[in-house]
């Protein structure tokens, strides 16, 4: 009997964990994202009491026996008088379990307010339809990093995010480490995010925002401090120079196409703000904010026809010849 | 010139001087409907008026049911391409909005309209060409919106509309204004019942029924109706505000122009909270009157019940920021609205302990009904408490907008609300039609929607848990969501095929069901002491009441009041408290201008989304109907 309610047990939390601990509030990696699930826990587990109380009660009074009176207003005086005082019971108690519960929440927020508050780094992400900006921030211009979709940040330490919006609502959710807040336009909201453990954790947009509301998805990378270090060197770097034809022909491509009127490749005229930078796209693990997983094929049917694969996209369909889009899929690829 | 004076003269025939056979005749002779075409669109009976209203809003619910299944279709697997993004957005908005201001507003107040009269013993309910138009609003909003959405031009934006997404810059097209213009419409409509509702309920209650005899039901739609009157100009104030900003250019919620993009949020949550209330509160009327009629004794606790349909009223209003816990909001504010959200749970778990206390102590006899109560016990339970995760700020962060909430409400709305009112159906159809429906058939019904219920949407909570958020219309496979969500899609359309059985009970027993008689259940109130279904006038004498359960305190002849003209269409109005007699009052003869008036007022809101001058000229219409409608007659009125 034991062993299977220890089997049943474990099967279950597996099922309630397991599956998608990728994007699985109840798979906690940070301290608020650990604090957020053992809040749902604990209201979880006496919410299921309480309810597991009023059910045994319907059941009770439905089953228990009782006189048979013809009459319906013939009523007992006595245990009228019982139920009331029962009635006056469960009603102090369910104040009794809210207090609690209100307590709870308070302490569980007061200790969110509290992690990161010495954050050094500070990262702005901007909400657009529907991809996400991202700019670290740094006291030196020069040293400025913009990317976007893909947040690096160096595990176990707090992270500064400042959240805006540059056209509608957006909502911010890496489950695993924190829970949402929104990108709101004309109000600036701060999120501190904190990972413990190396690894990817993928959010995505929390608030409808339109046709493609469903792939705005983004990745949150936690690794050690100097690997961190390390890739925020590699951004700050210029595109390289493209080494092959192929890849030559592709960067005049680019730079001669409505590419330039939306991307940033720095090292190069193209500099919009419009869409994602792609100064390092290659080096990112997807692509149209997290639509894709980065692979040339991928970049290739992207490229060729991103409204078929996130209809609605402000990326243009832009009617390439198979060697011009070969051409241009060479130079991106180069963007490491 | 005082009562005193003169002892007024006696016009008319008197219903005190009549044999009962003549009587009946008298009385059909005055309040029967018109024939004809004219005549049917003319009718102020509050009954034919209900039935349209109930039938209305069952087909939307069908509508909005098959939106739902196309949703959870597409979402059965991982990428489907079933419906693309550009439909998949206008089916969760049409789903929403079908199934809140189309479904279940409407059809509550509709139970109103036809029981509330019945339930307090008057003839008709009062400004009953209000609610006429009303309905003839309710109905043209309906096919507006969903002409819309056949025209590809359907709203997009979520039930909610939030700016900037429904606003001019980023929300092009006509789809936006459909959404306003069609809230519009509903509050017009939603409010006017609700005035009537307060007015019946207060000046025109039989004899003897003084404030601790009006059942429970009445006394939830009463309250229900002030929650309407207070909430519905908020969202009048959003919608008619993004109107401004869409059409006239205005920037009331345009950031950049020192406008602000939550001030909608408060707008629309203001009433949007209140909203489930004016849902869930009729419901809990609904269940009221069900548990003493089945658990064969009068309800435990009829004043704190009566307290908390009050205080759940009032508090209704202190919880909206509860849907804005993640824009940000200072903390502290913030957890104020913890407090009061978990507050509103006192009253709400009383009401469920009073009811539980009633069963404890009565007889129970388990019909369908019953049944369906049982369940809302169940699954709303359930709702509630998750309600109350909710209410925690932190947790919020983490479920808000994803399927834990869609879980959440779906098991308060379809637990709280749905499965009473499918209750209330077989409990109140035998009046409304004179026919039992099927037992057999309905208890079927009941496991099956029991079960497909709790299978499509019991998931939802986990699957939320694991991230995935609402209103996408589709999710990658590697998040490992797709196994979970056929699932989903599995319940769902059992859930839906619960419905066809249903349907099928429906009409199976209107057409062959068995003869029901007056009152099937012995249930205690008035609306069982007429004929199934009722003469057009209702009583044939106004009855006098002694005792919350009218019929079982007067077993054998329950007392009458005499004295009305059964020559013009006397009711009789009473004092809000005591509910004595005070005058005799003409209800208002059946006319065809309710009719033309909605339709120039629906004209004037499908206008003002191309042109403001729609406006002007659209009262001119308005203006004709309404002189038409209230021209004088020269009857004298309110004879004491």
């Amino acid at each position: 009997m034991k062993v299977l309610a220890r089997v049943g047990l474990t099967s279950c939390a597996g099922f309630l964990t397991g599956c998608s601990g990728v994007q699985s509030a109840l798979d906690p990696h940070g301290p608020a994202g650990e604090e957020l699930a053992r809040l749902i826990w604990s209201f979880t587990a006496l919410c299921t009491v309480i309810w597991l109380m009023v059910m045994g009660v319907l059941a009770v009074a439905l089953v228990r026996r009782r006189r048979q009176a013809a009459d319906p207003l013939e009523t007992d005086v006595q245990s009228e008088h019982a139920a009331s005082r029962a009635v006056l019971m469960a009603v102090v108690a369910t104040g009794l379990v809210l207090v609690c519960l209100t307590v709870l929440s308070f302490f569980a927020n007061r200790t969110l307010a509290g992690i990161g508050a010495d954050a050094e780094l500070t990262i702005e992400v901007t909400g657009y339809q529907w991809w996400w900006a991202v700019r670290y921030e740094n006291s030196e211009p020069s040293r400025i990093v913009t990317t976007a979709n893909e947040i690096h940040i160096p595990s176990g330490e707090p992270v500064r995010l400042v959240l805006k919006s540059q056209d509608v609502i957006h909502s911010f959710w890496v489950p695993a480490l924190h829970g949402k807040l929104d990108l709101v336009p004309g109000v600036v909201n701060t999120l501190t995010l904190q990972a413990d453990r190396n690894g990817t954790y993928r959010g995505q947009c929390a608030e409808y925002c339109g046709a493609q509301h469903a792939h705005m998805g983004v990745l949150v990378i936690a690794q050690p401090r100097v690997e961190f270090d390390a890739w925020y060197e590699a951004q700050l770097q210029n595109a390289a120079e493209p080494s092959s034809e192929l890849a030559r022909q592709g960067r005049d491509l680019f730079l001669n196409r409505p590419c330039v009127m939306c991307h940033k490749v720095q090292g190069t005229v193209a500099a919009s703000n419009a869409g994602p930078e792609l100064t390092h796209v290659a080096s990112r693990k997807t692509l149209a904010a997290g639509t894709l997983s980065m692979s040339r094929g991928n970049l290739a049917a992207w490229i060729a026809d991103p409204q078929s694969i996130k209809p609605g996209t402000r990326m243009p369909t832009m009617n390439l010849t198979g060697d011009e889009l070969n051409a241009i899929v060479a130079y991106v690829e180069t963007l490491k | 010139m005082s009562r005193a004076d003169v002892m007024p003269e006696r016009h008319g025939v008197r219903d005190d001087e009549l044999e009962a056979e003549a009587l009946r005749h008298w009385l059909a002779k005055t309040w029967d409907a018109p024939k004809g075409l004219v005549g049917a669109l003319s009718s102020v009976d509050h009954k034919v008026i209900a039935r349209r209203y109930l039938i209305t809003a069952f087909v939307f619910l069908c509508l909005g049911g098959l939106n739902a299944v196309a949703m959870r279709v597409q979402l059965s697997g991982p990428e489907r391409g079933l419906i693309g993004p550009d439909l998949y957005n206008q089916l969760f908005t049409m789903h929403g909005i079908t199934m809140m201001f189309l479904f279940a507003v409407p059809i509550m107040q509709a139970t109103g309209i036809y029981l509330v009269p019945l339930m307090v013993g008057t003839r008709n309910i009062a400004f009953p060409r209000l609610t006429a138009f009303s309905y003839w609003i309710y109905v043209s909003g309906g096919i507006f919106a969903w002409v819309s959405f056949a025209l590809n031009i359907g709203p997009d934006v979520g039930w909610f509309g939030y700016v900037p997404l429904s606003g001019p810059e980023f929300g092009p097209g006509k789809r936006a204004d459909v959404w306003a213009q069609m809230i519009t419409y509903t509050e017009v409509s939603s409010l006017a019942v609700a005035v009537a509702t307060i007015v019946t309920v207060f000046k025109q209650r039989a004899p003897g029924m003084s404030l601790d005899r009006i059942p429970l039901y009445v006394w939830a739609m009463l309250v229900t109706s002030f929650v309407i009157v207070f909430a519905m100009p908020a969202v009048m104030i959003a919608s008619t505000f993004l109107i401004l900003d869409r059409l006239v250019g205005t920037h009331i919620f345009n950031p950049v122009e020192g406008g602000d993009a939550l001030l909608f949020q408060h707008l629309f949550w203001f009433f949007g909270h209140p909203e489930v209330y004016i849902i869930f509160l009729p419901a809990t009327g609904m269940v009221s009157m069900i548990i003493p009629a089945f658990a064969r004794r009068p309800v435990f606790g009829y004043l704190p019940l009566v307290l908390a349909l009050i205080s759940v009223g009032i508090l209704s209003f202190g919880l909206w920021v509860h849907h804005m816990f993640t824009t940000g909001l200072p903390k502290l504010g913030a957890s104020f609205f913890t407090a009061s959200s978990m507050l509103i749970a006192i009253p709400n778990g009383l009401q469920i302990f009073c009811w539980l206390a009633t069963l404890w102590e009565g007889r129970p006899i388990l019909k369908t009904p019953l049944l369906f109560v049982l369940g809302f016990f169940f699954i709303f339970v359930a709702g509630g408490l998750t309600g109350v995760m909710l209410a925690s700020v932190p947790l919020d962060l983490q479920v808000h907008d994803t399927y834990f909430v869609v879980a959440h409400f779906h098991y308060v709305l379809i637990g709280g609300a749905v499965f009473p009112l499918l209750g209330a159906t077989y409990f109140w159809f035998p009046k409304l039609t004179g026919r039992m429906m099927s037992e057999r058939l309905g208890r079927w019904h009941f496991w099956l929607a029991f079960v497909g219920f709790n299978a499509a949407f019991f998931p939802m909570h986990i699957v939320g848990l694991w991230g995935m958020p609402r209103r996408v219309y589709t999710y990658p496979v590697e998040l490992g969501w797709g196994n979970i969500n056929l699932f989903i899609t599995a319940g769902a359309l059992l859930f839906f095929f619960s419905f066809v059985l249903f349907t099928i009970n429906l009409i199976l027993s209107a057409r062959n069901g068995k003869p029901a008689g007056d009152n099937p259940w012995d249930a205690g109130t008035l609306e069982w002491a007429t004929s199934s279904p009722p003469p057009s006038y209702n009583f044939t004498k106004i009855p006098v009441v002694t005792h919350a359960e009218p019929l079982w305190a007067e077993r054998w002849a329950l007392p009458v009041a005499e004295g009305l003209r059964v020559d013009a269409r006397e009711l009789l109005i009473s004092s809000v408290a005591e509910a004595h007699p005070e005058v005799r009052e003409k209800s208002a003869a059946p006319s065809i201008w309710p009719f033309p008036a909605a339709l120039a007022v629906g004209g004037t809101f499908i206008g003002s989304i191309f042109t403001p001058w729609a406006v002007v000229w659209g009262s001119v219409p308005i203006a004709i109907t309404l002189v038409g409608w209230f021209w004088p007659k020269d009857v004298p009125e309110d004879v004491e």
